[in-house]
């Protein structure tokens, strides 16, 4: 018989990866992350000013295992760019090193307006995905 | 360093013409950083290449070997 919270939580991480642009599936938060990858790819994603909805994988391991079924991507941080795996942590420094990473963003890394300002609402956790942990209350 | 070894010839063994360097990175044993240069590589991704190396190892990714940070490349 099918675990219908399993499911829940699938279609949930389905459902996020394809409604916000950019989402970072990490360990913590983007104020508070809990890992050392996390906390890099946050912050690449932090200084190039990019918006992004955050996802933190911790609260159950249900969310890994589900989101590691969908992308079949077997470490976290993993950043999805408009519903399609761009990497993990070394990919995303990698690219964001080249520049590769704004332009994938479609961030203007020249903009030096407001650098250093926190991103408030923009990188906050998407409403829709504390759901998620509702769920699994 | 018995683990840094296997890791290594692991990935040569499973990845055409691959070369791989390898280092334990806290020294714990469990978190290592692999340099993959392979042929098999040219014209893929970083993510197709980086499948490649995680699928060596499948579900010991996250357990045993509790992280592998990667840099891959094609040679030349």
């Amino acid at each position: 018989m099918p675990d219908t919270e399993q499911n829940q939580i699938h279609e949930a991480i389905a459902q996020a990866i394809s409604e916000h642009d950019t989402i970072l599936f990490m360990k913590g938060t983007p104020e508070a992350p809990a890992c050392g990858f996390s906390a890099r790819t946050v912050a690449a994603l932090q200084s190039l000013q990019a918006p992004f909805a955050a996802v933190d994988v911790l609260p159950d391991p249900r969310i890994r295992e589900e989101l590691s079924a969908i992308s079949q991507w077997p470490t976290i941080p993993q950043l999805f760019v408009k519903g399609e795996l761009v990497g993990g942590c070394d990919i995303v420094m990698e690219m964001y090193e080249s520049g590769e990473l704004a332009q994938t963003l479609g961030v203007d890394e020249d903009d030096e307006a407001g650098a250093g300002e926190p991103l408030g609402e923009a990188a906050a956790v998407a409403p829709g995905l504390t759901q998620i942990e509702n769920r699994l209350g | 360093m018995p683990k840094v070894e296997e890791i290594k010839q692991r990935i040569e063994a499973a990845i055409p013409g691959a070369k791989a360097e390898v280092e334990d990175w806290t020294g714990g044993g469990d978190h290592f950083r692999a340099t993959v240069t392979a042929q098999a590589f040219a014209g893929r991704s970083r993510i197709e290449q980086h499948r490649l190396v995680y699928a060596v190892f499948g579900a010991e990714i996250g357990g045993p070997i509790h992280a592998l940070s990667l840099k891959t490349q094609p040679p030349g």
